[in-house]
């Protein structure tokens, strides 16, 4: 799950770390008299959704009126951003962010991920901030540093001056990121991220370090202990077939082509997906019904692939191990009798009571098509698909 | 022989009296699995399936001497039945659970290495060798006693190859799923040294996915130190980049992680490269002559 911007700058807000003074709105009728509460006469204001590249977009602008702040949150609020990180439609505004100006005397980059090479939290630095860092990790590597966390001993004191000299912080800069860096840590493992990035880390003009921006991802799997995190989950930025998916207990993601897939497992469905493709065909989504799929589950993800105009087949293909193939058969006819079907559908089932599911499948009225290996299903619904 | 798990092998059901795990334990006692007994806290004494129920691992380690173990419990209470697994001395400790978080498991791999014993999972179908032993949830009967050692980050994918090992007549010496979690108990690396070690695999068919540099490392590892054929299939091949695919796992982030990548690397470390998922048994076939 990802935050918005001024979420994370919540967050670290709350573990110590130095953001600016800021407010976030919903209705543009807020604007002024957020500015007002943050004072200064200058303000930087930025359109919230969850993608990077917003600048370049036209989503952050420095405003030096509250009047200025209103109009442009009259603007975006409820509007798509497009960037070259989001998708042709763009992301909807759903917050602004109002900030006080920060003068900014050096930009630099910070960022935590989990590497799972060395299984460990794994703090990445350079003194190049505010642009690509996978650029400077081509281009001159000699810039960054990698410094691992130890679970046993958290962050020490040494690694925090290591840091500092890729840096390039002088000693009372140096002696501020030693108090910063067990913020860091200690957020990233209370609040169970999984990518903490401030690009840009910055050295303001009168030499103290500021957090300029914000992206943090958090484990979804850790979700059920993180009820602060839930409430901050924002829905607008989702595809809304993910989310109706996701209730369900789903994984879908919605792709180009026009094969509906309906498969038991990520491997076996993306497998499922690189086959269609080989035979000449386009998956029109990515969707795993899971190993312990109920009719009931079974019905809702074919519901959601009929709801997509795009399907002009469905291909199921079922490897029975945990789930058995009888109830998939069953949750297929559930589906379809309740909401009908205007496309043809291919069904593979294998495993786990596949005899009694493709009978199943075969004795009812649908003229549904049950294929015994995946190669013909494959072949038989790129046919279909044309 | 075998990898990991066979006829010796004494298995403790963690979480025994739950729904997954009873379904799961009856189909691997059917199998011919050797299941000494369970824990589940506060039913010790009772018994389930025939078998002994217990309160607390070391219980049970102390009345029926498991020797592996195998964790059926939520996803939240994963990381205190692991490290209770490893606190009583179970040397092989396979957790079938999915949803494990991350910073869980970054502690207790960190726990299970200074230990020096081994986990399998979670997020994974278990581990079979055919004929012997069922630790897991795959479905028994597309098994087949045979020569090719499978290793997978993903469940059904597994079954797939191995179903096609079956119907070709190679078999199965042992199949092993790491699951496809960021942080799995064992790597590809662990598993690839038990089956080069294994007089009876004669090929190793590795599947990957998308995301991460497992596949990668397994790579370089098999250019210095496996001598035995080697046969990949990398899934998510037409995934597009930064969706996360289900598995955890699953994702490519910053041009990172794509299959392309991997079979590059795959294919110059002197790995055997099944272009698509049908071809897995036919390639195996064609390497083994």
């Amino acid at each position: 799950m990802n935050l918005h911007e001024y979420q994370g700058k919540q967050l670290f807000a709350e573990y110590g770390l130095p953001v600016s003074n800021n407010k976030v709105i919903h209705r543009a009728e807020d604007a002024v008299d957020a500015c007002n509460e943050i004072g200064g006469d200058k303000w930087v204001v930025k359109a919230q959704v969850h993608a990077g590249g917003r600048g370049k977009a036209g989503g952050v602008k420095l405003v030096d009126t509250p009047e200025e702040a209103k109009q442009f949150a009259e603007h975006w609020l409820g509007k798509q951003l497009v960037t070259y990180q989001t998708d042709a439609n763009g992301q909807t505004v759903s917050a602004i962010l109002i900030e006080s100006c920060t003068d900014i005397g050096k930009e630099l980059y910070l960022s935590a991920v989990i590497d799972r090479s060395s299984r460990k939290i794994v703090f990445i630095a350079s003194s190049e901030g505010g642009v690509n860092i996978e650029e400077v990790a081509q281009n001159s590597p000699e810039k960054i540093i990698y410094e691992p966390i130890d679970p046993l001993t958290g962050p020490l004191p040494f690694q925090a001056r290591r840091i500092s000299k890729i840096l390039g912080l002088d000693a009372a800069q140096a002696k501020q990121f030693g108090q910063m860096l067990p913020n860091f840590v200690k957020l990233f493992q209370e609040k169970d991220l999984s990518l903490l990035e401030i690009n840009p880390l910055v050295i303001k003009e009168d030499g103290n370090l500021h957090c300029l921006d914000a992206k943090i991802n958090i484990d979804s799997n850790a979700l059920f202990r993180q009820p602060q995190l839930v409430e901050m989950h924002d829905p607008t930025q989702e595809d809304p077939k993910e989310q109706e998916a996701a209730k369900f207990d789903l994984s879908y993601v919605s792709l180009d082509g026009n094969i509906g897939c309906m498969v038991n497992g990520a491997g076996l469905a993306m497998g499922t997906m690189d086959t269609i493709k080989f035979f000449g065909g386009d998956p029109a989504n990515f969707l795993d019904v899971g190993g312990t799929a109920t009719q009931e589950r079974v019905a809702n993800a074919f519901k959601i692939i009929l709801a997509d105009p795009k399907v002009k087949v469905v291909l199921v293909n079922i490897f029975g191990g945990i789930v058995r193939c009888d109830l998939i058969a069953k949750g297929i006819l559930a589906a379809i009798d309740e909401v009908g079907v205007k496309v043809p559908v291919v069904v593979r089932l294998e495993g786990n009571n596949a005899d009694t599911g493709s009978a199943i499948i075969a004795d009812s009225d649908y003229e549904i098509e049950s294929l015994n290996n995946l190669e013909e299903a494959a072949k038989r619904a790129v046919e279909l698909a044309q | 022989m075998s990898i990991l798990v066979n006829k010796q092998t004494r298995l403790l059901v963690q979480g025994f009296t739950g729904s997954q795990a009873t379904m799961h334990s009856e189909q691997s006692i059917a199998y011919g699995t050797n299941i000494v007994g369970g824990v589940t806290p506060g039913k010790g004494g009772t018994t389930h399936l025939d078998k002994p129920v217990f309160n607390s691992v070391l219980e049970a380690k102390e009345a029926v001497d498991p020797n592996a173990a195998i964790i059926f419990v939520p996803a939240p209470f994963c990381k205190d039945s692991i490290l209770e697994a490893a606190d009583a001395g179970i040397e092989l400790i396979i957790c079938i659970t999915e949803g494990v978080p991350t910073m869980d498991m970054l502690v207790v791999k960190e726990k299970i290495d200074a230990l020096g014993l081994r986990l399998i999972g979670p997020n994974c179908p278990g581990v079979i060798t055919p004929g012997e032993a069922k630790l897991g949830i795959m479905p028994g009967d597309i098994h087949l006693k045979g020569s090719v050692g499978i290793i997978s980050r993903s469940g059904t994918l597994t079954y797939e190859a191995v179903k096609q090992t079956t119907d070709l007549g190679l078999g199965q010496s042992t199949c092993v799923g790491i699951g496809g979690d960021p942080i799995p108990g064992s790597s590809f690396i662990d598993i690839l040294q038990l089956f080069q070690e294994d007089k009876e695999t004669e090929a190793i068919v590795l599947v990957g996915e998308i995301g991460g540099s497992a596949e990668e490392e397994a790579a370089d590892f098999i250019a210095q130190n496996v001598s035995k054929p080697v046969i990949s299939y990398i899934a998510g091949q037409t995934a597009p980049a930064g969706k996360r695919m289900g598995h955890a796992g699953a994702i490519i982030a910053g041009g990172k992680g794509t299959a392309e990548d991997k079979i590059k690397k795959l294919k110059s470390c002197g790995v055997h490269i099944a272009d698509n998922l049908l071809e897995i048994g036919n390639t195996v076939k064609s390497v083994l002559g």
